[in-house]
């Protein structure tokens, strides 16, 4: 079963869900139509501010290409970067499968 | 007398007279935690053999003649700080189980400084609250009034330190998690400037936006802890190669003259209790009667900073939330919370075909007006005061079935990280037994001024010598 959109604000949260790779409960799903649809209807108030001429503020610090040395330095080892892995395999991480035939 | 009330600097002292030792300061703490967090529930992993071992480590270091910033002071971690051996959860049931192999940079300097982790705090998982009450795991209690919320997401740092599980705790401050716990819970605690502190090693929750900061009892224990972590960290491209200055050495001069801005937009609000409104007025004839001017300032869009804050910061958190898949570490994506899948549907949505536009990108334009509001604002002003929270702590259960009311807890505070500023939250008096604080603000890498007027304003005014009734605590099984 879908939920419906949300008129006033589009959020089709099935849609979302989708795209975020993200399992939601049949009632999650009925619970954020109804609160996010609440909460988008809040944040549009930003479409009534005038922003022309206005750029984008991405990063408030200033810096532009922070750059530092190519250095090889010690990292984690295969065993520590595995220790905490669900499930590995020869020295790996397993991962389900992605394609289907 | 309980140790565990003491500052960090009168520790210190006390440390250095071998009036005890670093391992009966932890053990002390460490029955704090036991007596109290039943109830409480501050902590998440208490560390029990490693604060002993540390503890035990400081003690043999100081009796070399060793001398350390932190010595031997036990401190406690937000569960966002990534730690070596020790479980870390950010709060959150999908990564219950995870261990990390390494040190955050801010944990691998307390620790040369000598500072004794203790354990994890609990918190709102990932950092998305106002309350506590979004941890996976229990909501933290009060110790002021165990029927209220401590302020979150940094809930079980304060708790922990309000009620002397530790001397110091560290948060992070991505809209207020810093700051709204310190002032629900009677401390100090500090926003740092974005790019201050390195944020290596922290689990992130909106990366423009996240600070890494602390609660103290007293504003120069908060600065002597701010002279540890502040600093360029290369494995943080956004930490600013900026010398770091000597905080406490701020400490002390006269605030004569220190120009105080006071935002209209701020105090005309209608959302001011009565008694938060007149306890800051209070603060603002105390700093007065020591030099400072007071004069009205503007930050015309603070209309529009709240709306601005709850898109662009859903839209970070489910970038990075993402990557959380259960292959490397943890759980699968079904175990997330409900705060943060509510939160990772929001900020898809904002970031989706045909919706970015009108959302992200705005908002992002929204943000250049705010920041220009407070660098406007710091022409005129040294710093900025405003209430910490508009109310006192609210009931546990008194926002969680209200998304937008729990967002709107935060309505003082977001508005500094959008601009990426500093800020300092300090104790001002209680009403009804309820701690009440004000934030002082300052341009970027302003943090001496706001420890300066603090620390004028905290002589003659120690809220921090007022203590939550700790027996009261355990009478309420």
């Amino acid at each position: 079963m879908t939920v419906k959109k949300t008129s006033k604000t589009d959020l089709d949260v099935d849609y979302v869900a989708r795209l975020a790779n993200l399992p939601l409960t049949l009632s999650q799903r009925k619970k954020f139509a109804g609160q996010l649809s609440q909460v988008l209807e809040y944040v549009s108030q930003i479409q009534k501010q005038d922003i022309s001429g206005v750029t984008e503020t991405a990063q408030v610090s200033g810096q532009e290409n922070v750059m530092r040395e190519d250095e090889v330095k010690p990292g984690l080892t295969q065993e520590e970067a595995l220790a905490n892995a669900p499930s590995v395999h020869n020295g790996f991480f397993r991962v389900n499968y992605v394609f289907e035939e | 007398m309980d140790i565990c009330s003491l500052t960090i600097r009168q520790a210190k002292e006390a440390l250095d007279r071998k009036e005890f030792s670093a391992i009966e300061l932890v053990e002390a703490c460490l029955e704090n935690s036991t007596k109290y967090d039943g109830i409480l529930k501050a902590l998440l992993t208490v560390d029990v053999d490693g604060a002993r071992q540390e503890a035990s480590a400081a003690d043999r270091l100081r009796a070399q003649g060793v001398s350390k910033p932190l010595l031997g002071i036990p401190f406690v971690l937000k569960d966002l700080y990534t730690t070596k051996g020790l479980r870390t959860t950010a709060g959150s049931k999908i990564i219950d189980n995870y261990t990390p192999p390494f040190d955050a940079t801010v944990v691998v300097r307390l620790k040369n400084a000598g500072a004794v982790i203790l354990g994890k705090a609990n918190q709102d998982a990932w950092g998305h609250g106002s309350s506590g009450e979004n941890s996976d795991y229990f909501p933290t209690k009060n110790p002021y009034d165990t029927s209220r919320v401590p302020g979150g997401s940094s809930s079980g740092s304060a708790v922990a330190v309000a009620s002397g599980m530790c001397l110091a705790a560290t948060g992070t401050d991505t809209g207020s998690s810093v700051r709204l716990p310190a002032s629900f819970c009677n401390l100090v605690g500090i926003k740092p400037t974005y790019g201050r502190v390195s944020r290596y090693g922290i689990i992130a929750m909106a990366s423009s936006f996240d600070t890494i900061g602390h609660m103290t009892k007293t504003i120069w224990d908060n600065a002597l802890v701010y002279e540890i972590t502040a600093g360029k960290d290369p494995l943080d491209a956004s930490s600013v190669d900026r010398s770091v200055p000597r905080y406490t050495q701020a400490l002390g001069k006269a605030i004569s003259g220190v120009k105080i801005g006071l935002p209209k937009e701020y105090f005309s609000s209608k959302g001011i209790d009565s008694s938060v409104f007149t306890a800051t007025k209070d603060a603002i004839k105390e700093l007065e009667a020591l030099g400072a001017m007071f004069v009205e300032v503007s930050l015309p869009h603070t209309d529009v900073a709240m709306a601005c804050y709850y898109i662009l910061v859903p839209a970070e958190i489910s970038s990075n939330l993402a990557r959380f898949d259960g292959i490397r570490y943890g759980y699968g994506r079904e175990v997330l919370g409900e705060e943060a899948k509510r939160r990772i549907t929001m900020g898809t949505h904002a970031l989706s075909s045909g919706y970015y536009d009108a959302y992200y990108k705005r908002a992002a334009k929204v943000r250049t007006l705010i920041k220009n509001d407070f660098d406007e604002a710091f022409q005129h002003v040294d710093v900025i005061l405003i209430p910490a929270s508009p109310a006192t702590p609210f009931k546990i259960g008194e926002k969680t079935q209200d998304p937008l009311a729990m967002y709107l807890s935060d309505i003082f505070m977001c508005p500094v990280n959008i601009a990426g500023a500093p800020a300092l939250s300090v104790p001002c008096g209680f009403v009804d037994g309820l701690p009440i604080g004000f934030q002082l603000i300052g341009p970027q890498f302003e943090e001496e001024r706001l420890y300066q007027v603090g620390y004028a304003y905290e002589q003659e005014a120690p809220w921090y010598k007022t203590k939550p009734d700790l027996k009261k605590v355990i009478r309420t099984i």
